[in-house]
């Protein structure tokens, strides 16, 4: 088995064995060219898996084509008559494509994601303090606003703007990618989380302050 | 091996396994208040009828102190004289502890069993029964109703729950299938049963809400259709809210009325039977009035509609609510909605209609029997399952899944409203220097703090190497398959020390308990389970021998005549053990396949990275793969 192991190396990328057949597949393929049978999932990332460009900016519709198209042929649905581990196979296949789904569509994630693939680190908001003035006093100055505030109208006004301000984000992600500029897309990152945060409290205090009303 | 000759007599249309022809897989909507099932052949689906052309099945069980069962129309006719032997709306309880109904327990028509643990039980007809028993005889009933419109065996089903049900109850549902002898072939959320037969029916494309009101869930979906693919884009509910809650305000109203002193299970039992007569009448009426009559004192009681929708403003209220936070959770304005499918038989309530028309700005869909609408769809699910289907339906989880943490606090691994099956891990430390063991607490629910959400399971992950606080890498990784099914495991990460559970216990029926019912349960006996095993090991056999028969095709010219010959022989031999009732034959040959395959394998592998070595790029490769 080590053996195998060593003398395959680097040789991994270009030829698996089919689990039915015991034959050479193809890393990439879903089926067995020979028998038919379903592979189990590859280490593919998220784009490769779901078969777009690595780009911060992707067509949602292509996104939703791609990852239908994929569960079309790999959802448990499909499998339910057939053997167990193909029906493990396809369990396993359709996980990493609702995983690579879930990542690529929402722009936070796909924009932290693109962040780990280029092998650039983002502080973790969680917990973690801001190390950027400039965002710490925007935060704490939204924040305060917030916890003022004690109208649902005025709730609504800081929502909205904080969802502009998530939008304005997404633009700035967007532009900072295509200039290759990876500090400045990590910075958009963290606001993002925060802004997040805060589009989240605000709608649970308006929520609040409609039910007291 | 020489038990071959004596299985072989048989010959093949004659063994003693039922033949697929004759077995048919059907569509099973287990309700609160009632039951239907439904089939669905060359696309088009059908509700099947009784003898005399009911679709409804009461989901009303009666049971004899002779040990007999009867379900349906024919027990609840017996809830007035023999209330104390009748059972219904049990669904209520499924996958509930005792802890659960407590705080309801007064309204409840059941005696229930305070002193047992886990699950909880009910006393009828001198019996102790699980809700999982009740709703096996139900299934056992549907099923049979079936088998008879249909004159062939349906010993596979999808099964519907709502979408709002937690582990527990889809577990204990699951459960309820097995001891009635069903195989369940998907466990489908209602709303998402309902939107596929909808959708199916009239075309529908676009942003649609499923709002379905039975008589003891209530469930909101907030799904997209489009070109033969169904997607949950949320969904939200209320395990316990529905058109028993209406049923139970009439029966207060009408109980305190008469000021009735001296309450008991047969009284409640009328008073509510009363009362769900007095809200189909206001359906279609705007007043009336209605007779309480027992220990020979009569009371009339009048309602009108004004008052009816009064009292159940905060119901409809709280479904509104609900459905606000799921257009939220999915993203949506009431606006970008195209349609409201009505379904479940409260959803008839005038209150209820239009609380959903002001909603979402538009008269809701019910050109579709809210009723039968569920079963269909699962009857079409089912049909996809077993015969093929370009449709999809992709669901999600409806309920956070978590682990408890330091200090009480829910660190949620799984989101509500992740595409199924999904599968995250986490990794968690110990917080004790020397710490050897881990209580792992898994809970489902939204709130922020343990004891508001409910326990699915605790389980110990023990032999952790002992290390300085904060040392040890645990990582627990959740599991939610298809039918919404959680299992969870966890693992030390530096030494490899595993746990795994299949999530059963809080309030769970153990293995052990399982094995018992299985073995009282005549339908199935061990030959049923015999059957089953052979029939999976022949699936795999044969699949096998299919996978080798196209690696000699595609590869043949590896080999040399002798060695194709050594294969073609353990080929027959799989294919003669097939035709056989032999399980350990089946195995037997197809592992002998394996092994005289073994070299083949070897020289396909040496060839394709051979190839891979001559340079032959990947996409090359591919491409050859791929024709």
């Amino acid at each position: 088995m080590n053996f195998e192991a060593h003398h395959t190396d680097g040789l991994e990328a270009c030829v698996v064995e089919c689990w039915s057949c015991k034959g050479p597949a193809s890393p990439r393929a879903l089926f067995c060219s020979v028998c038919g049978a379903v592979q189990p999932p590859r280490p593919l990332d998220h784009f490769q898996r779901l078969g777009l460009m690595p780009s911060f900016d992707i067509d949602q519709g292509e996104l939703e084509r791609h990852y239908f198209g994929f569960q079309r042929r790999l959802h448990p649905d499909r499998f339910a008559a057939k053997s167990g581990k193909e029906r493990l196979n396809s369990q396993q296949q359709a996980m990493a494509l609702n995983e690579s789904y879930e990542t690529l569509k929402d722009p936070l994630k796909r924009a932290a994601y693109l962040l780990k693939l280029k092998g650039k680190k983002v502080d973790d908001a969680d917990g973690a303090t801001i190390s950027d003035p400039m965002l710490l006093m925007e935060q704490m100055e939204a924040r305060e606003a917030l916890m003022e505030a004690d109208s649902a109208e005025q709730v609504q006004a800081i929502l909205a703007r904080t969802e502009s301000d998530i939008a304005y984000a997404v633009d700035d992600l967007s532009q900072a990618f295509q200039a290759g500029c990876l500090d400045g897309a990590a910075k958009l990152v963290l606001k993002m989380k925060y802004l997040l945060r805060l589009s989240d409290e605000a709608r649970g205090r308006k929520a609040r302050l409609m039910k007291g009303a | 091996m020489s038990d071959d000759l004596l299985f072989d007599i048989f010959e093949p249309g004659e063994t003693p396994l039922p033949h697929a022809d004759d077995e048919v897989a059907v569509g099973i909507d287990l309700g609160t208040t009632n039951s239907v099932v439904a089939i669905s052949r060359s696309g088009k689906p059908e509700v099947l009828r009784d003898a005399k052309a009911r679709t409804l099945i009461p989901s009303v069980v009666a049971y004899g102190l002779d040990g007999s069962v009867i379900v349906g129309e024919e027990a609840r006719e017996l809830i007035l004289d023999r209330p104390h032997d009748v059972v219904s709306s049990i669904k209520r309880l499924m996958g509930r502890g005792i802890e659960d109904i407590k705080a309801v327990a007064g309204q409840l028509p059941f005696e229930v069993d305070g002193d047992a643990s886990g699950m909880v039980r009910i006393k009828v007809a001198g019996r102790t029964l699980t809700p999982v028993e009740i709703s096996a005889d139900i299934l056992r009933a549907v099923r049979a109703q079936a088998e008879q419109a249909l004159g062939k065996k349906a010993p596979k089903a999808v099964i519907t729950v709502p979408a709002y049900f937690d582990d527990a109850a889809r577990t204990a549902t699951k459960d309820a299938a097995r001891l009635a002898g069903i195989e369940v072939l998907r466990l489908v959320n209602e709303p998402t049963a309902a939107a596929l037969a909808y959708g199916l029916d009239q075309g529908a494309e676009g942003l649609y809400a499923v709002y379905d009101l039975g008589g003891g869930t209530f469930d909101v979906s907030l799904l997209r259709m489009e070109k033969g693919v169904f997607q949950v884009k949320a969904t939200g509910g209320d395990a316990a809210l529905g058109g028993d809650d209406i049923d139970h305000m009439i029966a207060e109203k009408f109980l305190h009325e008469r000021s009735e002193a001296d309450l008991n299970p047969g009284k409640v039992k009328q008073a509510l039977m009363t009362a769900r007569v007095a809200k189909e009448c206001l359906t279609a009426r705007e007043a009336g009035e209605w007779m309480l009559e027992f220990d020979g004192r009569t009371s009339r009681h009048a309602l009108t509609r004004v008052e009816l929708d009064a009292m159940i403003a905060p119901l409809v209220g709280r479904t509104m609510a609900i459905c606000r936070q799921v257009l939220e959770d999915g993203g949506a304005a009431p606006s970008d909605v195209k349609g409201v499918v009505l379904v479940g038989g409260s959803t008839r309530v005038p209150a209820v209609r239009q609380a959903v028309a002001d909603l979402f700005g538009a008269m809701p869909l019910a050109n579709i029997n809210p009723d039968e609408v569920v079963a269909v769809g699962a009857a079409q699910q089912a049909e996809a399952l077993t015969v093929g289907s370009d449709t999809l339906l992709l669901d999600v989880t409806p309920l956070s899944l978590g682990l408890e943490t330091m200090g009480g606090i829910v660190e949620k691994v799984i989101f509500r409203n992740t595409p199924i099956p999904t599968a995250m891990a986490q990794e968690f430390t110990t917080y004790q220097d020397g710490q050897t063991a881990m209580m792992i607490h898994v809970v489902q629910g939204e709130r922020e703090l343990v004891s508001q959400n409910r326990s699915l399971a605790r389980f110990t992950l023990s032999g952790i190497p002992a290390m300085a606080a904060g040392a040890a890498r645990i990582r627990v990784s959740f599991t939610v398959d298809a039918d919404g099914l959680l299992t969870v495991s966890a693992r030390e990460m530096t030494t490899g020390v595993e746990s795994q559970v299949q999530v059963k216990p809080s309030y769970g029926l153990s293995e052990d308990e399982m094995a018992n019912m299985l073995k009282d349960s005549m339908e199935h006996a061990k030959e049923d389970m015999a059957a089953r095993l052979l029939a999976e090991s022949k699936v795999d056999a044969k699949r096998n021998a299919l996978a080798v028969k196209a690696a000699l095709t595609h590869d043949g010219d590896l080999l040399s005549k002798e060695e194709w010959g050594l294969i073609d022989q353990a080929l027959a031999k799989v294919d003669a053990a097939c035709q056989g009732t032999d399980r350990e034959a089946v195995l037997a040959a197809s592992d002998a396949l394996e092994l005289a395959t073994k070299p083949f394998a070897e020289k396909r592998m040496d060839r394709g990275i051979r190839k891979a070595l001559a340079g032959v790029s990947m996409d090359n490769l591919e491409k050859r793969v791929g024709e």
